[in-house]
């Protein structure tokens, strides 16, 4: 078990509007390191959106970013990618074109130094990267267990393994914080324990900070540190999986409340 | 049988990383290149150099050229032909300016330029995509023929924008055999050819289809999307340029800017499709289906025509030539949109098994 | 001044022939999401069938419906063979072999109807209207004012169509999405014959003025690639976007024709005609980095 320890990733006052539609009003939470921290809430709460918002996707019109000490009004992908951000998406946004190998790869582009002509010219430097890093990646396809399909183009392999795939290649990138969005969506029971078990593993023998987006409330419950709950952009509840379950304006919002 | 690959394990990973990992693949390649270098300038005569290799290694680079915009980096450009003829006329203007130069050099400054100007006509690809990406390069294709031809400068002060180059001299010898422009044009195209394949499997490779396959996704791990937008613009017009130069000075020896026309344009493009989209070999594969479709239809046509009982004149041939052109595009798209170096690699496959069915 | 007036008026007139072929474009970009490349070739042939048919013998009402006939069912095969199987594949495919369907409709019109230049007599004269000419000094002819007539006649119907009807509304249903259009029982077959048998009909007028006002002759295939920047100004999916858009293009490049090259010779020397070329590419280049969605255009978000 590591230790869980300081804040790496605060928010706060989050404001986020599209047009008319607030997405995310007021939002303010933190996230320490090595914790696995979950945020819930009922379909269209702003979860994604938030997600969104701290790796710089959508830009929050009010609110501060604190990551590690350094104070962002808003992120973008690349400063966020480029700090040590991953994540992996709802709807499967692998690149279909490329084999498992190559999605991991790009995953690690920005540790890769060489420029274009060294790389047309292969032999020296751009080969020795390239080797470096494709051992690197083999230990993220052992990690998962992915062997069997690394040449596979990504579109033909099956929805489950899509989603394993995605993992890797953010993990590719040695992330030090992990962004998962529905990472079991759609997978039945043998997938979402095997999912379970990668995603513990990963902040248990990596320490890596996970924030997960998740509706399986058994999955919540059990592999959270924290939870924070969203409803209509709003948070209504942050603390312990205990403490939040109990707590009655989250039963209401979302577990349901006895009329 | 024959291509079996039981018995070839990869040890490390610098064997799998291999362009061909495969033993069988490796010699053929090597009798090909041997075949290509040695056998060809020995055996062929004039006209096979000067009516179908020549054209059909420039038109290969050219086709290489778009193939790294659209195939590799999915933006579609109907302007190959304009970048030619910036890579035609830059190295007519560097060589009848600049007193001395060794043409290499020129041939590289020429590709340079039209890399400039591929960057130029690039920068709308940070903002617009898809097929109103194809219309900003149409304005490039129309544009950079109008100036070719009204700024005489560019020209040399010839009228309506026609040059003749002067024959290529290195090191004191001059290329003017077919069989020695041949081998020029052989060896430039090998080198670029490499350097394509090496470019596409390493991490520029991956950006550029990162970016054509989903390019939010691309951004979120971090690939920045204006520097490899820009960089496959100007790859890809640098080897167009070089095809244009190589065009210019081992081809025709003389061009205008008219000969650069969207109808060249469209040829390059149908060779990609046809050859396969985001493949070496598939640039080569398509230059030569597209290239020698028309010497086949010349040659059949008047059998068939006999045959069938047409009348039978010039402009009935270009009509079919439309035709078959335009139904073999339809054809490969419907039936193998991975072209003909995908049907090859099934080939292959099977190859493995033959005369095994399973 | 009047000089100013003269050309503007002329690029307007010629405008809205590109408008009409733009149009064709956008009905068929509007119902099945493709973008036909191909509407060029068909203009052409539409102008080949109809004067083919006046040339054995036909009069003018009757050879105008042979020739819709014959377009309607163009554009059936076109959607039974090529479109349909091509049912998954990106817009860039899709458009890359309606690029081919024009390549082939370009060899196959000449192959049917043999290719010389024939005039096209419609009945309309095309010289100048006296009393106009006499009074306000502008050049406009009976021919121009029935095409503009026409166009804004066709783009009134079909804007109607599109919002008001049932059937107009269904087509909007299948181009947004077909799979859903098809699970609420739209018959996605007829829906397309409709749709290719209207494409065709704006073809065949957009043929018939352009091919009496110009002879028919291939060079009206180019008319497709000038209609590619008026569907960028207005909208590949607006109705009333092509006309503007094709009034915007149609002024513009006749008015850079005449205002540009002194300027450029008086800096240069020597000629420089030529900047319809590729002036209204240019245009539009310049208008998608400041609108890419085009002025009527819908804007389209990438949700993640």
């Amino acid at each position: 078990m590591r230790q869980i320890g300081d804040v790496i990733l605060d928010l706060r006052n989050i404001s986020l509007a599209f047009g008319g539609v607030k997405a995310l009003t007021d939002i303010s939470f933190d996230v320490r390191e090595h914790e696995i921290r979950a945020i819930i809430g009922p379909n269209g709460a702003g979860k994604s959106s938030m997600l969104n918002v701290i790796n710089g996707v959508y830009r929050p019109q009010h609110g501060e970013i604190i990551f590690r000490g350094e104070h962002r009004h808003g992120m973008n992908t690349h400063m966020a990618a480029a700090s040590g951000i991953a994540r992996t998406f709802q709807n499967i946004a692998l690149f279909k074109g490329m084999s498992v190998l190559d999605n991991l790869m790009a995953g690690r582009n920005l540790k890769m130094k060489c420029n274009f002509i060294q790389h047309a010219l292969w032999w020296g430097p751009a080969r020795r990267e390239e080797l470096a890093h494709r051992a690197r990646v083999e230990e993220v396809i052992d990690f998962l267990e992915i062997e069997h399909i690394r040449k596979t183009p990504v579109g033909r392999l099956p929805y489950g393994l899509q989603k394993r795939v995605e993992l890797a290649r953010a993990l590719a990138a040695e992330p030090e914080i992990l962004l998962l969005d529905e990472p079991m969506a759609g997978m039945n029971v043998e997938e979402k324990q095997d999912m379970c078990r990668f995603i513990l593993d990963v902040n248990d023998q990596l320490g890596t900070t996970i924030v997960l987006i998740e509706h399986d409330m058994g999955v919540v419950m059990d592999i959270s540190d924290r939870v924070v709950v969203l409803d209509y952009g709003r948070k209504i509840g942050d603390g312990v999986p205990d403490d939040v379950k109990n707590n009655p304006e989250v039963i209401a919002a979302y577990l349901g409340t006895q009329h | 049988m024959i291509y079996r690959e039981t018995g070839q394990f990869k040890t490390s990973y610098a064997t799998d990383q291999q362009i061909f990992p495969i033993r069988q693949d490796r010699i053929g390649v090597l009798l090909l290149l041997v075949a290509a270098f040695v056998v060809v300038p020995l055996v062929a005569g004039s006209y096979w150099f000067n009516a179908i290799l020549i054209p059909f290694l420039i038109f290969a680079l050219a086709a290489l050229g778009l193939n790294i915009l659209t195939g590799y980096a999915g933006q579609l450009s109907l302007g190959s032909a304009a970048f030619m003829a910036v890579g035609a006329y830059a190295a007519y203007n560097f060589q009848v300016r600049v007193e001395g130069i060794p043409v290499l050099v020129s041939f590289v400054l020429a590709g340079l330029a039209a890399a400039g100007v591929g960057i130029l006509f690039g920068l709308p690809s940070l903002r617009i995509k898809g097929f109103y990406l194809a219309v900003a390069t149409l304005a490039a294709q129309f544009f950079i023929v109008w100036c070719l031809t009204k700024f005489p400068y560019l020209s040399n002060n010839s009228s309506s924008g026609v040059i003749s180059v002067p024959n290529i001299e290195m090191l004191g010898f001059t290329f003017d055999t077919p069989q020695s422009r041949y081998l020029f044009v052989l060896t430039i195209v090998s080198l670029l050819a490499l350097a394509a394949k090496n470019m596409a499997r390493s991490t520029t490779g991956r950006a550029w289809m990162a970016v054509r396959d989903m390019d939010v996704a691309a951004e979120v791990i971090g690939i920045p999307l204006m520097r490899t937008k820009l960089l496959a613009f100007a790859v890809s017009s640098f080897y167009c340029g070089v095809a244009g130069a190589l065009y210019a000075f081992c081809y025709l020896g003389s061009v205008e800017p008219d000969g650069f026309s969207l109808d060249m344009s469209f040829k390059i493009l149908f060779m990609i499709i046809v050859g396969g989209v985001g493949s070496v070999l598939g640039s080569f594969l398509g230059a030569a289906f597209i290239l020698l479709l028309p010497i086949f239809l010349d040659v059949t046509m008047p059998w068939l025509a006999e045959l069938v009982h047409l009348p039978f004149d010039s402009a009935t041939v270009s009509h079919i030539q439309l035709m078959v052109f335009g139904a073999l595009i339809m054809f490969f798209l419907v039936v193998e949109p991975h072209g003909l170096a995908r049907l090859w690699q099934i080939g292959k496959e099977k190859l493995r098994l033959w005369p095994f069915p399973h | 001044m009047q000089f100013f007036f003269e050309v503007l008026i002329g690029g307007l007139l010629s405008g809205i022939m590109y408008s009409l072929v733009a149009l064709g474009f956008v009905l068929i970009f509007k119902a099945s999401g493709v973008l036909n490349f191909a509407q060029g070739a068909m203009v052409y042939f539409a102008a080949l069938s109809l004067v083919g048919c006046m040339e054995k013998g036909a009069p003018l009402w009757l050879a105008f419906i042979l020739a819709l006939v014959v377009m309607t069912l163009l554009g059936i095969a076109t959607e039974r063979f090529l479109l349909r199987k091509l049912v998954n594949q990106t817009p860039i495919s899709l458009f890359m072999a309606t690029i081919g369907l024009s390549f082939f409709v370009e060899g196959l019109a000449p192959m049917l109807w043999g290719n010389q230049v024939r005039s096209l007599d419609i009945g309309l004269v095309d010289e100048p209207i006296a009393w106009i000419l006499d009074q306000y000094n502008i050049v406009v002819s009976t021919f121009d004012l029935f095409a503009a007539g026409m166009a804004l006649l066709l783009v009134g119907g079909l804007a109607l169509f599109f919002q008001y009807t049932r059937v107009g509304r269904a087509l909007r249903a299948v181009a947004d999405d077909h799979q859903a259009a098809l699970s609420i029982g739209i018959p996605l077959q007829h829906i397309w014959a409709l749709v290719w048998g209207v494409a065709g009909f704006v073809a065949l007028v957009a043929g018939m003025l352009w091919g009496s006002r110009n002879g028919v002759q291939f060079a009206l295939t180019f008319t497709a690639l000038k209609a590619l920047p008026v569907l960028i100004l207005g909208g590949f999916t607006s109705v009333p976007g092509a006309i503007v858009g094709g009034l915007i293009i149609g002024s513009t490049e006749k008015l850079a024709e005449i205002y540009i090259p002194p300027v450029l010779q008086d800096i240069f020397g020597g000629n420089f005609g030529g900047i319809e070329n590729w002036f209204p590419y240019v245009l539009a280049l310049l208008f998608l980095l400041v609108r890419p969605e085009g002025l009527f255009g819908e804007r389209h978000i990438d949700r993640v």
